[in-house]
């Protein structure tokens, strides 16, 4: 079995409904039964939560737990006072390799200057940057939580300002085609496969963007880990396509 | 055993129904789907006048020339133009190949204008497909909600009803239809939700839960995964994957002489 690092996977709860893999042993249990050697885990509970940093401190706790499997993305808010200390406390105290951004749950957009200067940051502390577009279909949202996804087309511009900065956009490619999506494959910017879709979906991405920027990543537990699985078996990837995707590329992007 | 309830001649290239089939089968090999409903999608028509109707159907008609060992035909129709709509279904169905209806966003399908199409539709054994969406961010003007679909399915007990799409919101869509035992939940088109087709089979039971992909807008893969990802019974999984539909097509198969 070609060993995958899942580069996209959420802890704790969804806000508005229970999923069956929420709890943490469950997920991982599953999330190895289907060769997934290691996971970067963001935490539900950073959309919403203002107490960023014990967000953090439990989703790298819970990784301990499973060290070497589990690996922590702490979250920065930018429009929270002091966001600078959570940012130096992911990466100095907990150590982890990167952070997730959920610019539409904090409320900024990416031509806000706060959010070029956090980028700025990470790229001087190496650590990666994991940006969100978007966590589920906006026609499905609950009610009275309609968030629209990113609009990511401030993106490049604000880029500029972070030279060397490690990107990765999660769940993008039902906002993000065209002519954007290729600047910001040569750009650097990678990409996962959750929300990749059509028939021979990642066949047709690999068409598109350099075979090193997209990653493997489920988007689970909020959405069915096999899903991503089955995109590869159904799209015809060479075996050097699949080992990078799988695999490859994903341990390059935070061996800074 | 594998057959998808929801497929469209889109996501391939191709000029003709026939060439894009042979790329969808291709697909549908790799995923071991045996069986592929096919209706629309050489072009799209919210609205289709009769003419514009009557095409897609011939698109459907030519496909499966080469194709009838793999797909099953749906004729799309408007129930703006009833008169039409009826002798559409019966050039394609009653005098054709064609096993079911296709309702799409044209009409609201609480009108009594979906009546005799209903009822010309299970008088041939055939099946009727309504789109359904229930969207947080707003419906289309005449689009259909999985609450009118029980309205519509509680005048029609004798007819075999699916629910395209489970209504997007399906939390919603299972409880709309929970009612009608003529109701079946399509799980194609939407998100590979986790918990999906959990609660489906919870409240309907694991014979009104029937597998649609909606490719080629769709992959196969993240539409079969919301089946075989989930916390269910392997012969629940075998249900809805494709015995379900199986079961509801079989009278209609067995009039037309189709052997299995
Ligand atoms: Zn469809």
């Amino acid at each position: 079995m070609q060993p995958l690092i899942d580069t996209h996977i959420h802890l704790s709860r969804w806000p508005c409904r229970r999923l069956p893999l929420d709890e943490t042993p469950s997920l991982v249990e599953a999330l190895q039964s289907q060769g997934v050697v290691q996971a970067w885990a963001g935490s539900f509970d950073a959309l919403l939560h203002n107490d960023i940093a014990g967000v953090n401190g439990r989703l790298a706790e819970e990784c301990r737990r499973h060290a070497s499997f589990l690996i922590p993305f702490g979250s920065v808010n930018p429009m929270l006072p002091d966001w600078q200390e959570d940012l130096r406390r992911c990466h100095e105290q907990f150590r982890m390799p990167g952070i997730r951004l959920h610019p539409n749950y904090h409320g900024y957009r990416l031509d806000d200057p706060v959010f070029g200067e956090l980028l700025r940051l990470c790229a001087e502390r190496k650590l990666a940057v994991q940006l969100s577009a978007l966590m589920e279909d906006k026609r499905v949202q609950h009610r009275l939580l309609p968030v629209p996804p990113v609009d990511l087309a401030p993106l490049p511009e604000a880029m500029k300002r972070a030279p060397g900065v490690k990107l990765q956009l999660l769940n993008a490619f039902q906002v993000l085609r065209g002519e954007l999506l290729l600047r910001l494959a040569a750009a650097g910017v990678c990409f996962e496969t959750a929300t990749i879709e059509g028939v021979g979906g990642v066949h047709k991405v690999l068409g598109q963007i350099p075979q090193e920027r997209l990653l493997f990543g489920s988007h689970a537990p909020f959405f069915v880990f096999e899903s991503a699985k089955l995109k590869l078996a159904e799209s015809d990837l060479t075996a050097e396509q699949m080992k990078a995707v799988c695999e490859e590329n994903a341990r390059r992007f935070i061996s800074l | 055993m594998i057959w998808d309830l929801h497929c469209h001649f889109s996501g391939v290239s191709g000029k003709t129904p026939q060439e894009r089939m042979a790329q969808l089968i291709g697909f549908a090999d790799r995923m071991g789907v045996e069986r592929l409903c096919v209706y629309m999608g050489m072009s799209w028509s919210r609205d289709p006048s009769p003419e514009e109707f009557r095409k897609q159907n011939d698109d459907v008609l030519q496909a499966l020339k080469d194709w009838s060992h793999r797909a099953f035909g749906f004729v799309y129709v408007n129930a703006k133009h009833v008169q039409e709509s009826l002798e559409e279904i019966n050039r394609c169905i009653g005098d054709g190949p064609m096993v079911g209806v296709k309702l799409w966003v044209a009409h609201n399908c609480r009108s009594e204008e979906l009546d005799p199409i209903v009822r010309r539709t299970a008088e041939l054994k055939a099946v009727i497909f309504q789109h359904t969406w229930l969207k947080t961010d707003g419906q289309e003007p005449a689009e259909s909600t999985p609450m009118d679909l029980a309205q519509l399915a509680s005048r029609h007990p004798e007819a075999t009803i699916l629910c395209g799409h489970t209504g997007g919101n399906w939390e919603i869509g299972i409880r709309a239809i929970r009612p009608f035992r003529n109701v079946f939940a399509d799980t194609g088109g939407g998100d590979p939700a986790a918990g999906f087709v959990e609660m489906a089979v919870r409240e309907l039971g694991a014979e009104r839960v029937i597998f649609g992909s909606d490719i080629g807008g769709r992959s196969f893969a993240s539409q079969l995964a919301k089946v075989v990802g989930a916390d269910i019974p392997e012969a629940s999984k075998k249900l809805i994957l494709g015995e379900n539909l199986k079961r509801l097509l079989t009278p209609i198969l067995r009039e037309k002489g189709v052997r299995l």
